[in-house]
Formats: C-alpha cells, structure tokens, sequence
C-alpha cells in the first residue's frame, strides 16, 4: 500500500525524514511555518556533515596527504552537484559562499564597484529582501550610480511596464528578487533577463526563496548571477551559493583577500587564482558545501517537480483557508503564487498572534522580514508569515487556521474586557 | 507560563488606552527607536528641568508589548528625578531578567514581569525604557552643555 499522495509525495514518510520535526513544543507536536526563513535538515544532510568530520576533514587545496585529497574531492564534487542542480554547465562559474547575502554583496564589491560611473543605473524592485537592495544602496554611494526601484501592482505583482520603462541606455544591471519571500510573487525573472539584456544590462537573480521550491536552470533564465543560500533548501547553515557565468567571473577582481585564493604571492605583488577559487579566500566551509550537496540529492530524490507541485498545492490550500479566517488580510497573488503566505489579523499585533500561536506549538514569522521598504508600500509596520515546505501538510495549515481563529477570538475578548 | 499570565489586563487596558500619547510641547529630549527585527517603533518626547522629568509622552507603533510598557515607563517617570528614573530603568532591566518585581513607579509595571518568561518579547518590552535612557543621556547632555556655555 502506498501513503502517497495525488502528486506523488508520502508527506509522511517524508518528514520522518527530518528528527527536528519529531518534537513537541509547549505541548503540541511541532508545526514548523518558519520555512522561507529556514528550513529543517533532513537526516542525510546531518550525517553528509557529520562523516566528513568523522572522517575525512582536512584542508583543501593545499594538504599532500590522503584526508587532504578527501576533503578537496569532496568540496569539488559538491561544487560539480550545486551547478548540475542549477542548469549550469561549467562548475567554475559556482562560488561558495557563506549565504546568499554574502554572495550578493560579492557581485556589488567585485563587480559593482569597479564597474559603475556616475550617471550608471542600477534597476531593482520594491519587493526586495535587505539582502539585495542594501548592497546596490550602499554601492551607489559609493560609485555615483543610480538606483532605480521598480514598484508592484495592486495584485503584488512586478509592475512590467514600470520595470521597462524603467530600462535604459544607462542601465547596467537588474537585481531581481525570483520569489518574493514577503509576497510569494514568482518574477518572469526569464523574461526581465531578455529585456534587460536588450539593453545591455547584466542581471542578477536573487533566488534564495526560488532554488528550494522549484526546478530552476539559469540557462534557461539566461541570468548573469544567482544568488541563494544553502539553509533555505534543507542545507546548512553558513553555505551559500554565487553562480555567475565564468567568463564574467574571470574579469572581476578578487573581493576578499588571503589564504587559498593567490597564484603568486610577493612582497611586491600578487596574482590570483583561477576562477572560482579566486573568490574563495580562507578555508572554506568544506563540511557546509558537502552538505549542501546531500541536501540537492535529497531534493532530486523526492523529485523537484513533484516538490514544486505539493508546495503550489499547500500554498492554495493555505491562502484560501489563512485567507477565510475572520479578520485576517492575506497580501500577494492569490494564484501561481510560492509556497508562503503573509498576512495581517485587524486588531492583533504580527507579533502577539505569534506568542499565541507557538503557545499552541505553531511556529510562523512575525515582523517585516527584511522588506521594510516593501511593508511601507503596503502600508503595515509588520505582518505575519506561515511558509511551506515539502514536509508540510494540509492538516498543519487546518491547524493554523483554527489556532488563528482562536486567537483572533482571544485578543478581542481581552482587549475587549481592557475597553 | 499561560497566554492569560502574560496578557494580564492591565496590560491590555494600556495596549487599548495608552497613557501621555502624543508630543510634548517643548521637549528637552526627543529619542525615535525602532527594533530592527520586528519593526516596533517608538517615539519619546522628554521634558526635563532642574533634574526632574516633568514631562514625558510617546507614540509610535506596535505590539501589544510594546505599547502597554510605553504607556506605563510614561506614567511612572512623571515627576521623577533623573537619577530615580535611571534607578527604574535599571530595576525594569532587572525584572526583564527574572531578578525580581520592580517596587518603583507605576503600580501597573509588575503586570509586566511575566514579559520575562517569554524571551523573544523581551525587546518588545524594553524599547520604550531604552528610549527613556537614551532621552535622559540626551537630556543631561543638554544641561551639562548649558552650564558650559553658562
């Protein structure tokens, strides 16, 4: 007998997968929302890390012993799986970095800074995360080059005629969010990289909420970056990925300096390694990258189809029945939407719902989730945010909406009794 | 620790009917606070003269948290001396930490002990008295300027 489910998944011998979700917490089995800030690890990803350090663990790239050779084959084969993973050809156009924040601001300091003049634009959204809109506010300070935010619809989409116009002779790159991790707006990040190649710009694709949930190829976006981090999609911490078409690559500058990232060094002058090593300074997060890795296998093994189907099943599921509950406003596209929803319940703070709601062992996000600039757009301080994974179940989004009842029926009748 | 312990009513009567909201006319100090990581904001107007606070409102946006412990450090500090509110804000921090009740200032405060048991609204509860300290530094920098150029 299969426990399958119409799309192909058994749910729950997936999440037997994943020893964190077997928990309690203040007395109810956990139901883990938190995904698009972190997923869970499964047990193959724990054990990929543990057995490098039990066994294998030396520096790479430069150890002449057999532990040494284990360690660098390993880091390279990882590199080789993250680029299969990506639609990417070439494993040198594959950097590791500590998340995808880091490797966004590598582009802005090797690239950007080098790169950009006065009078140069750079074309982003309102819907960023912090993570790609600081490194460009910060860079066009320092270089003179202009920022250009492309606002979004009613619906919470990208505004595409706003984003056109936006486009110029003087635009040099497009940094653009995939998915928005506040919105759950999937971009035609395929489409926005053939008009802003028109034009000549480069394009940098921010896919930390992307690579977890969907099948994804940058050669079949055609993008110049990519941005993501390993924790989101079931890895590590503290790895991340910057992939970047080699070619450009080999024309930036290094960003940090030091050990493993030299050809020659002298007290006169230096020379740099090869692509991509010359962007990984300092030994690297070896055990990380090796993680990572297992975690793509645990992906492809489930299926990245079937994955990205479940996940679009719960996200209708969810914004249909979070979006049901009595006095709760859901943001974003109601359809094609990813697998998160951001909401806000009239008269209870994001962040009391959220006590209330891990009362009963219920674990969502509350704030502004690194989009301040997007909150203010839609008019609220902070909202509430429930993400998916593949691990979730419609039975935890019923449990959700129930609790949210409760606590809308909770905060009125307290804050009712205060009035 | 249940949700009714630490939405006591008199916190929510705070949240609902927040004391000295609004600006004061001629402040000594004004202090704008965010928390970075929820988007709580608070803004404090302080009106000191000859070391006593004679004046103290707030606004700003928030959770529940938040708002009840600004309306109460408003109403506690009212009249205070500088030196007894810096003592209140030590306490409030204290008690923040478990270490005891505060036995200073508004009645109400000792509502918002139970704050303690849940850690991550900690901050929630502190904004407000971290704006109290900063506006008191601000304040008395203020006076030590005027004496200087006095």
């Amino acid at each position: 007998m299969t426990n399958k489910n119409t799309i192909g998944i058994d749910v729950a011998r997936v999440r037997q997968d994943f020893p964190a979700l077997q928990q309690e917490v203040n007395g109810h089995p956990l139901v883990y929302l938190d995904n698009a800030a972190t997923t869970q690890k499964p047990l193959a990803v724990i054990e990929a890390e543990a057995a490098y350090y039990r066994r294998n663990n030396a520096n790479v790239h430069r150890a002449i012993h057999t532990l040494g050779e284990r360690a660098t084959a390993a880091y390279e084969a990882a590199r080789s799986r993250v680029a299969r993973f990506i639609g990417a050809g070439d494993p040198a156009g594959v950097v590791f970095t500590r998340n995808a924040t880091e490797a966004i601001n590598l582009v802005a300091y090797a690239w950007g800074l080098h790169r950009l003049k006065p009078g140069d634009e750079i074309v982003t959204t309102e819907m960023e995360h912090h993570s790609n809109f600081l490194p460009w506010q910060q860079i066009s300070r320092l270089t003179g080059a202009t920022v250009r935010v492309v606002g979004i619809t009613e619906s919470g989409e990208l505004d595409m005629e706003a984003f056109r116009a936006a486009l110029g002779d003087r635009t040099r790159l497009v940094a653009i969010t995939h998915l928005s991790n506040v919105l759950g707006t999937i971009n035609p990040v395929a489409e926005i990289t053939r008009l802003a190649h028109d034009r000549g710009a480069l394009v940098l694709v921010d896919a930390a909420q992307s690579v977890p949930h969907m099948p994804l190829s940058v050669t079949e976006i055609g993008c110049d970056f990519l941005a993501f981090s390993g924790h989101k999609m079931y890895g590590p911490m503290g790895i991340g990925v910057l992939w970047a078409r080699p070619e450009l690559l080999s024309d930036m500058p290094p960003f940090l300096f030091g050990g493993e990232m030299i050809s020659e060094v002298t007290l006169a002058e230096s020379t740099w390694a090869d692509v991509p090593w010359k962007f990984e300074a300092g030994t690297p997060n070896v055990a990380g990258a090796i993680g990572l890795a297992a975690a793509m296998d645990y992906v492809d093994a489930i299926g990245r189809d079937a994955v990205a189907a479940w996940e679009a099943a719960l996200a209708q599921y969810a914004t249909e029945t979070i979006g049901s509950v009595p006095g709760v406003t859901v943001f974003g596209p109601r359809q094609a939407r990813g697998a998160l929803v951001t909401f806000v319940m009239e008269g209870v703070h994001p962040h009391d719902l959220s006590t209330f709601l891990d009362q009963k062992g219920i674990a969502i996000r509350a704030g502004h989730h690194c989009a301040q600039p997007l909150h203010a757009c839609l008019g609220i301080g902070a909202s509430a945010r429930a993400s998916f994974a593949v691990y979730n179940t419609k039975q935890e989004i019923d449990a959700l909406a129930e609790a949210l009842v409760q606590a809308k029926e909770f905060f009125d009748r307290v804050v009712g009794r205060a009035l | 620790m249940s949700l009714e312990e630490l939405y006591k009513e008199v916190i929510l009567d705070h949240y609902a009917h927040p004391r000295n909201h609004g600006q004061v006319e001629h402040p000594t100090a004004e202090v704008h606070l965010h928390n970075p990581s929820c988007g709580d904001d608070i803004y404090l107007d302080v009106a000191v003269k000859d070391g006593t606070i004679t004046e103290a409102r707030f606004r700003g946006a928030g959770c529940s948290i938040s708002q009840a412990s600004a309306s109460m450090m408003t109403e506690s500090v009212q009249g205070m001396t500088v030196d007894r509110a810096r003592r209140l804000v030590t306490s409030f921090h204290a008690m923040m930490r478990g270490e005891g009740t505060v036995q200073d200032g508004s009645p109400d405060l000792v509502a918002l002990a139970g704050v303690a048991k849940f850690p991550v609204r900690v901050k929630c509860a502190l904004l407000a008295w971290d704006a109290l300290q900063k506006a008191l530094d601000q304040a008395e920098g203020e006076n030590l300027h005027d004496g200087q150029k006095a």
